[in-house]
Parts: C-alpha cells; structure tokens; sequence
C-alpha cells in the first residue's frame, strides 16, 4: 500500500473508506479524524493510558498503537459501535448510576475495556476487574466508583 | 511511507532482500510510539499480520521443546497451555504493559526490537532458547545470546526475520521478577529469570535491564552447582542474589542508578532463589 492509495477499514461492522490519510497514521487518528468517530481519545499517544482502547478482531487494544493501515481486513469496534445508535450500554448506565464519571476522558476506553473483560469472563473477582482495566488511567475518580458500576453490572447480568 | 503485507515467510524475506530500509511490523507497541512522535519515520513497512506461520504454537513431547512463533502475543503465552510448560515465560509476558499492550505486543517484537528491557529476553537467555531464523538462504537456527548483540541491537542480517523460538521444556522451577516504579505498565528497571533444573539441581540465571545485552551470571551459576550443600538458607540466597549483582553492568539513565540497579538485582535473584526453594 503507497502513500496515495486509498483503504477500506471494517469500522463497526460497515465499511469505511480511507482517503488522502499519510500511511504512518494511526488507527486512533484515523478513527477520529478521518472517519468521525471520536469516541475513543487520544492522550499520551504511547499506549500507556488505555482512552484510545477499541476493540480489535476480538482483544482490547490501544488504537494509537496500531497502524491504521495494517488493519485492514480486521473487525474494529469503538465505543460507538457497543450499541444501536442513541442508545447505551448496561456497563454505561451503571457508570451514570454510580458516578464514575467525573471529566469522562476516559471513560470510553474504561467502557470498551469492561466489556471485553465481561465477554471473556462474566463473574470477575474484584481482582481481575482491577487487572482488566490496570491499562486504564483515571485521574479523576480514584477507581472506587468504577468499580462500584463495574461489580453492578455483574450482578445483574447475573441475576 | 507504504505497507506491504505478505501473506508467506518467504514473500516477506523477498521483499525484505529488496527493500533493506523496511521495517518489520509485528504488534506495533513499539513501533507506534515512534512513529507517532516522530523519532521514526520509515518509507517502508512490512506487516506480518497476514503470515499465518507466525502465529503458531506447538508444544512437542517427543522433543521436550516448545516452539513459539514470532507473531504470538504476550496474552497467548500468558493464557495458553505454553504457560504450563515455559513457567517463567509465562510470568514475563504477564508483566509486560497492560491487557491491551499484552493483546497486541508480540515474542517476535520483543526480539526484533531487542531492548535489554524487553521482558521476554531474560527467559529466553536462562533457557538457552533457539531463535529460528528465515533467511534469503534458507533457515537458520541461533541461540539467544548469540541473536542479542547490543542494546536494541539483534544479528538479524538484510533480508532476514524471525519465524520463532524454541524453549526445552525441562522439568525445573522457574521464574521471573522485575523492579520498576509500580506494579502494572511498567518498563523494568531491573529484573531477572531464575531456571533451576531439578536434575541436578543446577541454575541458570539471567538479568534484565542491568547491560547492553541480557546478561547470564555464569559465574554465579558455578557457585550455586559448587556448593557442598544445596543452598538452603536466607543468608546463602543472599550470597547468591550478591553474586549475580557482581555480575550486572548498569548504566545510570533517565529510569535508574545504575547502584540502585545493581542491589535490585541482588534483592531479585536473592528473592527467586528463595522461592524455588518453598514448595
């Protein structure tokens, strides 16, 4: 792929043509800049914050991280992809419920990430829960009311 | 800039041999960053994504090994039957970044980027791993500590990647343990690998962190098989644990003191000793 082609990313299960981008950029930018699809955030660019978290073929992962172009041909869900259009997520109205969002920067990799753990495993301990999102820094909340929201919903998925 | 992506090993040794410049790109965790504040910026990137070879994992009883391919991520080796037989593998990779880096970072990655950091690399060194090779002229095998010849500095040649590595699986205690400034996403300061055969109760250590390539204690190895009896108390883990500090070569640089490097070895080892003594 050349600097001047053109690329198709499977972005929440439609097809997303890539025009006029530079190779080099990443799936994050791509996402927000080219696509509009600014629900996963862009901070420290190095995949130490986990706001950029999306879902790739399955796994949580930093989308500043990986090569927008290198995934093509791979299934991309963002936190906009979660759910029908207008509509939320259990694992976001827990958040709403309990408060455990305050400036919500990184609330959306938060979401992302929490539901990738729940598929994989829907009765985490409150360890694994921690370790789930330990990619995920929150400046705001002190994590109390994350996990308030997070151990929420899985009592009532299980119930 | 522009992507290749060969679907086969040898289409991407061809390429490689056609363009010297290209980088290889496996999980990206490291390559993006510098990509994305522009301490890089290549005309030509190889990704291996498509290779389906470099994904795969075999465990072999017949040989006692276990070969990893270079495009296996950290949480396959954390979560898969590889970590039951490369314990001390296992441990490494889990301590590697976050969920997320773990998903996307790569064996193959860890060795093509060949930081003396790379968590990987000290298991690789205590288990005498083979790296396997693909070449313009065929395959070729490589012990580790052949392959690691610098800081971020590997013997691959133009035209060359890495397909994957081989582990003996031996029957022995192992395990892995690093220093940094806190316990998840964390970019070791120190740390190493202890292997301790249950044979011949002999060791074989390697440290992390603490030279410009992974550093085995041969020396303190020697000690440990050189003693009358097995060592079996806290003061003779320490002995240890000194030993093998003797034989770190830290830098002080923008993580650490290389002194502070230097007693962190000495505490890990110390520490790893003591537990493959506790049943």
């Amino acid at each position: 792929m050349s600097e001047d082609q053109m690329y198709s990313l499977s972005v929440n299960g439609k097809v997303h043509e890539v025009r006029d981008s530079w190779v080099g950029e990443s799936l994050l930018y791509v996402l927000r800049e080219r696509l509009g699809l600014p629900g996963a955030k862009g901070a420290c660019e190095q995949g130490e914050c986990g706001s950029c978290t999306v879902m790739l073929d399955g796994a949580a992962v930093c989308s500043c991280l990986v090569l927008a172009a290198s995934a093509v041909g791979s299934d991309i869900v963002t936190v906009e992809g979660l759910s029908p259009d207008g509509q939320l997520t259990d694992v976001q109205e827990s958040f709403i419920q309990h408060g455990a969002v305050q400036c919500g920067f990184c609330t959306p990799g938060l979401i992302v990430a929490i539901h990738n753990l729940l598929d994989e495993n829907p009765r985490p301990t409150e360890l694994q829960v921690k370790e789930a999102i330990s990619g995920n820094i929150c400046r705001c909340t002190g994590y109390g009311r994350i996990f308030a929201a997070v151990q929420d919903v899985i009592e009532t998925r299980g119930a | 800039m522009s992507v290749y992506t060969p679907q086969t090993i040898d289409d991407a040794v061809g390429f490689l041999l056609a363009h010297p410049d290209a980088m290889l790109l496996s999980g990206g965790t490291d390559f993006m960053v510098e990509v994305n504040f522009n301490h890089r910026k290549p005309s030509q990137v190889v990704s291996t994504k498509a290779i389906d070879e470099l994904r795969q994992w075999k465990i072999d009883r017949t040989t006692n090994t276990v070969f990893i391919g270079a495009g296996v991520t950290y949480s396959t080796i954390e979560n898969s039957k590889i970590s039951e037989v490369a314990r001390a593998l296992a441990e490494a990779a889990r301590t590697v970044g976050s969920p997320q880096i773990r998903a996307a970072g790569t064996l193959g990655g860890n060795l093509g980027t060949c930081s003396p950091a790379g968590d990987t690399l000290p298991v690789l060194a205590a288990l005498d791993a083979t790296i396997h090779i693909a070449s313009p002229t065929g395959r070729r095998d490589q012990v580790f500590t052949d392959f690691m010849v610098g800081p971020k500095k590997n013997s691959l040649r133009t035209g060359e990647l890495v397909v994957g590595v081989s582990l003996p699986i031996v029957d022995s205690w192992q395990g892995y343990a690093k220093v940094g400034v806190r316990n998840a996403m964390v970019i070791s300061i120190a740390s190493a690998c202890l292997v301790r055969n249950r044979a011949d109760d002999s060791v074989k250590v390697a440290l992390g962190s603490v030279g410009p390539t992974i550093i085995r204690a041969y020396e303190a190895e020697t000690w440990w098989q050189s003693q009358p009896n097995t060592p079996n108390t806290a003061e003779m883990f320490n002995d240890f644990g000194s030993r093998c500090a003797t034989e770190s070569r830290p830098i002080t640089d923008h993580r650490s003191t290389a002194d502070y490097r230097r007693h962190a070895i000495k505490v890990l080892c110390a520490r790893l000793a003591a537990r493959s003594a506790t049943p």
